[in-house]
Order: structure tokens, then sequence, then C-alpha cells
């Protein structure tokens, strides 16, 4: 759509820029200024320059916290994906059975994320769970509080089942845009069902499946409040995500410049991926519209 | 405001920032910039590049500092070079 | 003209055959995938109704003394039901302040190119992206000196950082849906701006506007590390209350349960009334 030049549009934006500007500029400036001191109390403070920065580069325990958290996000993105558009294809297309697979699908994600938390916790649970006391009824002692490869797979199994609901109604939706002229077509040619998913399903999909993938990455890259409940952080360290290890630094131990100063790394790894996917995503519609 | 625990260079940075906004608005409004391609494989208008170089000129603060001793102002002289660079010919 | 559909009719037999197993296949693995979806939730609900002492002794599919012992506890103490109370005023101020400041805004960028638009754009969208961990502690900070700390209006202000620009993303996508035209020829008819706005655009995206409110109640009902931060007395949130359960005498996995199972509830009512809408939401892609 050809848009007018306009900047009395500005004026309409103003609210927004306002209210957003007060709850993200305002604390991000304030988080810069503890980067750079050595805060006891509001009034006893010293400017130390780069120094937090410089240990936060080197903090063994914050790198393994990234490490751990792109394994994290790489993982649970390989499985939800897939997962995903397989459930969309399945999902039921018309009448009651699709608004009721709609509203089935859609539950997970309209629980609160630590309630979330609590039903894995409960669930997974060898004494009170019934997917913990099946496997260890089946012999694996499973138990996701002790053994760290357990806790592990519990978070990637509870993240799979808390947002692949996501991926599956995005590509559902995606699905649903595809006139029916096109399988009419693929009909008359005999095509397989693989064909038809190849090159008439998928290459609609594309443009959601980037925006899920964008969605899924960034909030996989700040969970905190499921683990947290599910394992608190552990075994040991073995499931503490950034956003974990960052509120464990800034108000367990009250670190404020480290914890400030950890939080702009983090911030910036953030904007790089979104700038990445933003300018894919605008540049894909771009060439859309020729 | 006093929490905000306010010191003079960070002031001064977001101070900068501020006018740099300022003027890139100004120099749109009086002269708007037409998008092109450069060295970076992106047709970009003045505006991202101004993102891709600030965005990267803090990626460059934080691998000087965690790679090497010196001050970090080397690094900050060495941005502004790199900025020019971005805005001229990226 | 019959020839060559009685050669089709053949292939097409075989296809069918071939499309019904496809579909009994599918039926199968959707089974499965929903048993692996509700099973978690059940074993909530199922656990909701039965005394700590069943819960503790042992497995049943069923609740074998069923009792709405927990439910009840939840809805005659005050702390308890407070918790819910509380998460619905902060959950609809925050909904209402979305919806409202977004759509203004959204016009504007589906409608018109000013200086600066597209880095506005992405500006809103980084903030959406944003791990609120970032910004913990400056809120608590920001908001304490402000006099809004332990409020409703401070969490559903903070909740605005990243509804906000959700809210615009999605509007935006609805009104570029609507031909420019209809603009243009209310401007000749001599609507003012507002009238326009009110009287005929808005009536034209009801079901984007439906959706849009659905997504920033979801958003905002299950966030928790802001709320829990922002609130200590007054304003506190049923999912914060929870963590009360654990208690000297151990936990208390019945109320614990019961809490959980009412958490889910007011999403299932609200997806209900936007179920024939919210695919379209998804399909513009824009969560």
């Amino acid at each position: 759509m050809n848009k007018i030049e306009n900047n009395k549009a500005w004026f309409l934006v103003l609210p927004v820029f306002i209210l957003v500007a007060f709850s993200a500029i305002i604390p991000l400036m304030t988080v810069v200024n503890y980067s750079v001191q050595d805060i006891f109390d509001p009034s006893t403070r010293y400017f130390v320059g780069t120094e937090w920065f410089v240990q936060v580069m080197h903090d063994a325990e914050l790198q393994a916290a990234l490490l751990r958290q792109f394994v994290f996000s790489l993982t649970i993105l390989s499985i939800e994906i897939p997962l995903g558009i397989g459930v969309a294809l399945l999902m039921p297309t018309k009448g009651k059975a699709a608004s009721l697979g709609l509203i089935l699908v859609a539950i997970p994600l309209l629980i609160p994320w630590n309630v979330v938390g609590t039903i894995w916790q409960i669930y997974g649970r060898a004494d009170i769970g019934l997917f913990g006391a099946a496997l260890n009824a089946i012999g694996i002692e499973y138990n996701y509080a002790s053994n760290p490869t357990h806790a592990w797979l519990t978070v990637v199994l509870m993240d799979v089942w808390h947002w692949t609901p996501l991926v599956a109604l995005l590509c559902y939706s995606g699905l649903r845009a595809i006139p029916e002229m096109y399988y009419q077509a693929a009909r008359i040619d005999k095509a397989s069902r693989w064909a038809v998913f190849r090159y008439i399903q998928l290459p609609k999909l594309t443009n959601v499946l980037i925006i899920g993938v964008l969605l899924r990455f960034m909030d996989s890259f700040m969970i905190y409040t499921e683990p947290f409940v599910l394992t608190g952080g552990g075994p040991g360290n073995t499931t503490t995500f950034l956003s974990q290890s960052l509120v464990k630094q800034a108000i367990g131990q009250f670190d404020l410049g480290p914890a400030a100063a950890f939080s702009l790394v983090y911030f910036l790894i953030i904007l790089l991926v979104c700038w990445l996917f933003y300018t894919i995503i605008m540049n894909m519609q771009n060439d859309k519209r020729g | 405001m006093a929490w905000m625990s306010w010191t003079v260079p960070t002031a001064l940075f977001f101070s900068a920032i501020g006018l740099i906004l300022i003027g890139m608005t100004i120099w749109q409004t009086v002269s708007p910039s037409v998008e092109r391609q450069g060295v970076i494989p992106l047709p970009t208008t003045r505006g991202d590049r101004l993102f891709i170089g600030l965005l990267s000129s803090a990626f460059i603060h934080l691998a000087f500092v965690a790679s090497t001793e010196l001050h970090v102002a080397f690094a900050t002289v060495f941005c502004l070079f790199w900025m020019m660079a971005v805005m001229r010919w990226g | 003209m019959s020839s060559t559909n009685e050669t089709l009719i053949v292939p097409v037999s075989q296809a069918e055959k071939r499309q019904k197993r496809a579909l009994v296949r599918g039926r199968v693995g959707l089974t499965a995938y929903l048993i692996f979806l509700l099973l978690p939730i059940y074993w909530l609900i199922n656990m909701s109704f039965k005394t700590n002492a069943e819960i503790t002794s042992g497995l049943s599919f069923f609740p074998q003394q069923f009792t709405f012992e927990n439910y009840v506890k939840i809805f005659t103490d005050p702390t308890w039901y407070m918790g819910y109370v509380n998460s619905i005023i902060y959950v609809s101020l925050n909904m209402v302040l979305s919806v409202s400041i977004a759509l203004p805004a959204a016009y504007a960028f589906s409608r018109y190119r000013f200086v600066g638009d597209k880095h506005m754009f992405f500006w809103l969208l980084t903030n959406r992206m944003a791990p609120p961990a970032v910004f913990l502690l400056p809120f608590f900070q920001l908001y304490s000196s402000v006099g809004l700390f332990d409020t409703h209006i401070a969490v559903a202000l903070a909740h605005c950082l990243f509804n906000v620009p959700l809210a615009v993303w999605i509007l935006e996508g609805f009104m570029s849906g609507v031909p420019k035209e209809i603009d243009e020829t209310a401007y000749i008819d001599g609507y003012s701006f507002p009238r326009f706005f009110v009287k005929i655009f808005l009536p034209l995206i009801r079901s984007g506007i439906g959706v849009t409110a659905f997504f920033c109640f979801m958003f905002s009902w299950v966030e928790l590390l802001l709320a829990r931060t922002l609130t200590s007395v007054d304003a506190k949130p049923i999912a914060a209350i929870m963590t009360r359960t654990v208690s000297a005498s151990g936990m208390d996995w019945g109320l614990l349960a019961a809490a959980g199972v009412l958490t889910i509830i007011p999403g299932l009512l609200v997806i209900y009334f936007v179920r024939n809408h919210v695919a379209k939401g998804f399909a513009l892609g824009r969560v």
C-alpha cells in the first residue's frame, strides 16, 4: 500500500512513545548508570569505569550460562518447529472440531508460567506424579531433582509442552490462508502428500515460520519462571539459564554493578538477533511486493 | 532522579546519543535520505547505517574490554572512525 | 465429456483410499499429541480434588475420596481469593490501556510515512523481545520513586512494556487489510478524523481489536517475574501467592493444584470468546 508522507502522524504515535519510553528508556539508562559504578547505597557509590564489564566478560559461570542458553534454545527450536508443523497439518479444518482443536491446543499458552512449572514439578515426581511414576515403573530411575540429565530433559520437555502450541497455531493459521484451488490442482496432478507439503504448504508457511522461530528463540532466551519453579536452576547449575543467573546476581546477592553490566551484554545480544530477524522479515516482504 | 545514580560519563554518553538522534531527525527533514547499497549487503538509509554503526561499536567495545588491558578510550577512538566509515561506505 | 470422467474416477478412488489411510494415521497422531498435551493438566485437576493424605499415599487416576476442601479454602480465605482479584484488575487495566493507546499509533503506522517510522517500529519490537529480568531492579526503583509500588497500576504499566508493542504490531496488520479508499471517502464526506476513526474505522477492525485484547490478556496473565517484583501485599498476583503452599509441614499439594486449576479458567473463557477470530491473528504471524 502506498503510504502518504505526513509527519503529523507522529502525534498519533506520541502516547505509545511516551508510555513505552517511560518503561523502557528510563530503566535502560539506569542500568547503564549502574554498570559503571560500585554501589553500596544511593549515596555511597564509586565510579569504576569498565571494571564490571571486564569481570562479566571473563566470568566463567556466565559464559557457561550463555552456552547452556544457546544449547537450550537450539534444542527446543529443533523439536518445536517440526512438531508444530506436524500438529498444524493434522488439526481438523472445519466445523466444531476445528474450534475445539484450536482451544485445546491453545490451553498451555494460557497458563501462568509458574503454574506450568508447578504442573511439571508435580507430574514428574516419582511419588505423586504420573510421568515420574510411570518412568520408574518401567525401570528408569528418573529423578529430575538430583540427576542433571533428567533435569535438563524435563525442562526441555516442559518447554516443548508449553510452546509447541504457539508454533502449531501459527502454522495452522498459515495453512488456512492457502486457497483450496492449489490443493485441487495438486490432486489433478496426482501429487504425493510429500510433494503437496514441499511445494505448496511449506512455501506458504515460510513467513509465519520465520516469525515462529524469532518468537521461540527470543522467548526461550528469556526463560525464567518455569525452570525456576521446576528445578530452581539445579541440580548444581545445570538448568540455570541467563535470566536466572541475572536475577540471582541482582536480587540474590545485590551486586548491582556486575548485574547491570551483565544485563547490558544480554540486551545487546537480544538487540543483534532481533535486528537480524527483523531485516530478514522486512526484506522478504519487500521481495514479495516486487 | 537520585535513584538513577547518574554519573558524568554516562550523562555525557546519553546526551551525545540524544543529540545525534535530534541531529539525524533535522537532517532527515532538511534532506531526506534515499536507500542505497554500499559495502553492507543490504539497501540502507542513513538511520539504518547509524544503528548498524552504533550496535557494532558496542560489540567492538565489549570485545576490546574482554581481550586487552588497554584503556577503553582507545576503543572509543577506533569506533569514531569506524562509525564514520560505516556512515560513508556502509 | 463422460469418457474423461470415467478415466478420472478410477485413480481418484485409489487416491481416496490412500487419503483415508492417511486420515486415520493423522487422527492417531493428533490424538497422541493431545494426550501428551492434556494429561499433565488432567493430573493437576485430578489432584485438586484429593486430600493431601490421599495424594501422598499413592497414585490413582480418580480421586478416591472426592473433596472440594481445597477449593473451599481458596474461596473463603481473602488472602487467597484476593490474589485472583488483583491479577484480574491489573490484567484488565493493562488490556484497556494497551489497546486504546495502540489504536491511533497502529493507524499512523499503517497509513502514513513519517520521519523515523521504521526505526520507531523496530524499537517498539525490541521491547517485546527484551527479557524482563534486565529491567527488574530499575523497575522496582522507578515505581518506588513515583510512589506506585504495590499498586495495580504499576503492574499494568510495566506489562505495557511488551503488550503495547504487541498491540501495535497486531493492529497494524489488521488495519493494513482495510482499503485506504474508505478513509479517503470518509474525509471527502466531511468526517473529522476522530469521528471517522470511532464511527467507521473501529467497527471495521472489530475482530482485530478482539484478537489484540486476547493476546494482551494472555501475556499479562501469564507473566510473573515483573508482577511479583512490583507488588508486596495489596496488589500481589495469584501466581505469586501460590508459593505460600510450601510450609514447615511440607507441601500442601492439593491446595497448590486447586490454585493452579483456577488460574487456567480465565484464559479458557477468554479464548472461547475469540475462538473464531484468533486464527486470523495468528495468520498475520504477529504474536
